[in-house]
């Protein structure tokens, strides 16, 4: 490299660089644009929920209206409604219950086929994948048949079941991958210095497995809370769960747009959070584990 | 160990020992999986093989002895009636719009996400947080919050600016529908595609910009082959979701203006109308498309999995 290309060099680059910067700068700007427009709706439900029932219906919208909690009194029922709270825990119930069933079905099965593969187990996989494309209504009725001749109508532990087996391919799936991560020669050097399965399990495996486990339950979660066809057929007074409490919304009553608004934002809330501390994980979660 | 140092000396009696032995342990490795494996098998495979049978009878609910076999019956009336008819056509056409559109988007959006820019983790949280609405809930928020003619934001927007006031749903009623799930499933597509970018051969692409190629070259050349996979995963992946929606057709139209798809006509035909045998026929059919969309999303996913088992 000769002394005097240098500046020649530098000359040329300059200003191509330049334009490459200002274009990136423009590029940042329609991400934040995009950003913006995709959260828009968003936010606007949020601002909308806490506006009295008369700001949140005008037209044009009343952007600096006062704000007020009276959207949230409606929805939690304090203004003579129904109460949205047993729909809340039965939710809860059928969210949490049946995430730990997945676990405790999926941990077992997904160490065999990862820590210490099965013969054709990569057929086992994808038999567990390939219940999960089986649409929802192929097995609706059959299900709504059996739950009233045995009395399980309305009843959240058949949701439980049901979301049970909704998920546990997802996470077989995941946690297989998960624990694929873990190094065999790990595990080796542990039994080889003589720890028995649970010390292994325990003190190898779970520490690196945990965030994905971790990841997996949220996105367990996730689904159960958000699922409503299996809800809307099966469950009715009593076991009736948040989504099917909100398409009470569907009709409209009159003013109850900031009731409205309350209300999607309460019961998403548990998603929004879910699937934020699971953010790294996923995509790894919702494409199977096949994408990392 | 023992068995194969042992076994030219007594060979019989050693191998009769060591068959229960290896059975066993092969039951051992086994046995994890067989509470999930039974379980899966009951919960869904069952109650699948009963809406089978179902298909084939004529069974109304409503006049439980008048059920008897018709065969195929069913499906011909499936086939033939105008109604289901449209509604396997709203599914395809559903399905298709929204997973392609929502792809397009997606990518543009994990591309622009892909360079770093100031503020990037907060632009992903936001684009990421339509797909964490429940989706009734963002179902009923595009209805009454965006779409209504009155009130709603679009139309208050449009008047700010002296527009029409168009009412949404009763003029578009399946643009509404998959204008909201495209909403919803961009963040999806945008994630797979994104980790897709990010796995990207930095070096190859450098080599590749030293070598003069402009970034459209580089896009064409590079990106796009790498991307097709990660592509047809996220479509196939898309389809299978948005092929069994419920609830987005449940809450904003109920199914009504052309907009009902197969799920939902077969919640309808069982639900209200009490038609077991044709529900069930209408079933099958759709379990018959998913599976012709599982074949090939199964392939992409094996493929992709070969891939990590094998750098692995």
């Amino acid at each position: 490299m000769s002394a005097t290309a240098v500046p020649v060099r530098s000359r040329r680059t300059r200003g191509p660089r330049r334009t490459v910067r200002a274009r990136g700068a423009g590029l940042g700007l329609v991400a934040w644009l995009a950003g913006v427009v995709f959260f828009l709706p968003i936010a606007w439900m949020a601002l909308t929920s806490f506006h009295s029932e008369s700001d949140a219906a005008t037209n044009p919208p009343s952007l600096g209206a006062a704000l007020t909690l009276d959207g949230y009194r409606e929805f939690f029922g304090t203004g003579g409604g129904a109460s949205p709270w047993p729909a809340l825990v039965n939710s809860t119930v059928a969210s949490l219950v049946s995430t730990l069933c997945v676990l405790l079905l999926a941990l077992p099965a997904a160490y065999a086929l990862s820590v210490r593969p099965v013969r054709k187990w990569t057929d086992v996989l994808f038999f567990f994948l390939s219940t999960k494309m089986l649409p929802v209504v192929a097995g609706l009725l059959p299900i709504y048949l059996f739950a009233k001749n045995t009395g399980m109508l309305d009843n959240i532990w058949l949701l439980v079941i049901l979301y049970t087996s909704m998920n546990l391919p997802i996470a077989v799936w995941m946690m297989q991958s998960f624990l694929a991560e873990v190094p065999v020669a790990v595990i080796e050097a542990a039994q080889i210095d003589g720890a028995r399965l649970p010390t292994v399990l325990a003190r190898v495996v779970a520490p690196i497995a945990l965030p994905g486990i971790a990841a997996t339950a949220l996105i367990c979660f996730i689904f159960s809370w958000n699922e409503l066809l299996f809800a809307r057929v099966l469950t009715g007074v009593v076991a009736e769960t948040a989504p099917v409490f909100l398409t009470g919304f569907i009709t409209s009553q009159g003013l109850f747009l900031a009731k409205v608004c309350a209300a999607s934002l309460v019961i998403s809330l548990p998603v929004l959070a879910a699937g934020f501390a699971a953010q790294d994980k996923l995509v790894q979660g919702l494409s199977l584990g096949a994408v990392k | 160990m023992t068995a194969t140092t042992t076994a030219p000396v007594a060979a019989t009696p050693v191998r009769t020992l060591r068959r229960p032995s290896s059975r066993l342990r092969a039951w051992a490795t086994r046995a994890p999986l067989l509470p999930a494996l039974i379980f899966m098998i009951a919960v869904t495979q069952l109650p699948f093989v009963a809406t089978l049978v179902i298909s084939f009878f004529d069974w109304n609910a409503l006049y439980p002895k008048a059920r008897h076999f018709t065969g195929l019956g069913n499906y011909s009336d499936v086939l033939t009636d105008a109604d289901l008819r449209h509604s396997v056509w709203t599914t395809i056409v559903l399905t298709v719009t929204v997973v392609l559109v929502s792809l397009i988007v997606g990518l543009g959006l994990a591309l622009l996400l892909d360079r770093r820019f100031r503020g990037r983790g907060i632009v992903r949280t936001l684009l990421i947080a339509p797909f964490l609405v429940v989706p009734v809930a963002a179902a009923l928020l595009w209805k009454h919050v965006l779409y209504n003619p009155e009130y709603g934001l679009l139309n208050g927007l449009l008047h700010i600016v002296g527009g029409p006031q168009p009412d949404w749903i009763s003029n578009t009623p399946l643009l509404a529908v998959e204008a909201s799930l495209v909403w919803q499933w961009t963040p999806f597509m945008m994630l797979i595609l994104l980790a897709g970018l990010q796995s990207r051969d930095h070096q190859q692409i450098e080599a590749a910009r030293v070598d003069g190629a402009s970034d459209w070259q580089i896009f064409r050349h590079l990106t796009l082959p790498h991307l097709r996979r990660y592509l047809e995963l996220g479509a196939l992946l898309g389809s299978i979701y948005i092929v069994q929606n419920f609830d987005a057709v449940f809450t904003l139209t109920s199914g009504g203006l052309g907009t009902a798809n197969l799920p939902y006509t077969v919640y309808q035909s069982f639900y209200q109308a009490h038609e077991n045998g044709l529900a069930s026929a209408a079933g099958v059919l759709v379990v018959i498309g998913s599976i012709i969309i599982a074949t090939f999303a199964l392939r992409v996913v094996s493929s992709l999995f070969r891939e990590e088992v094998s750098r692995a």
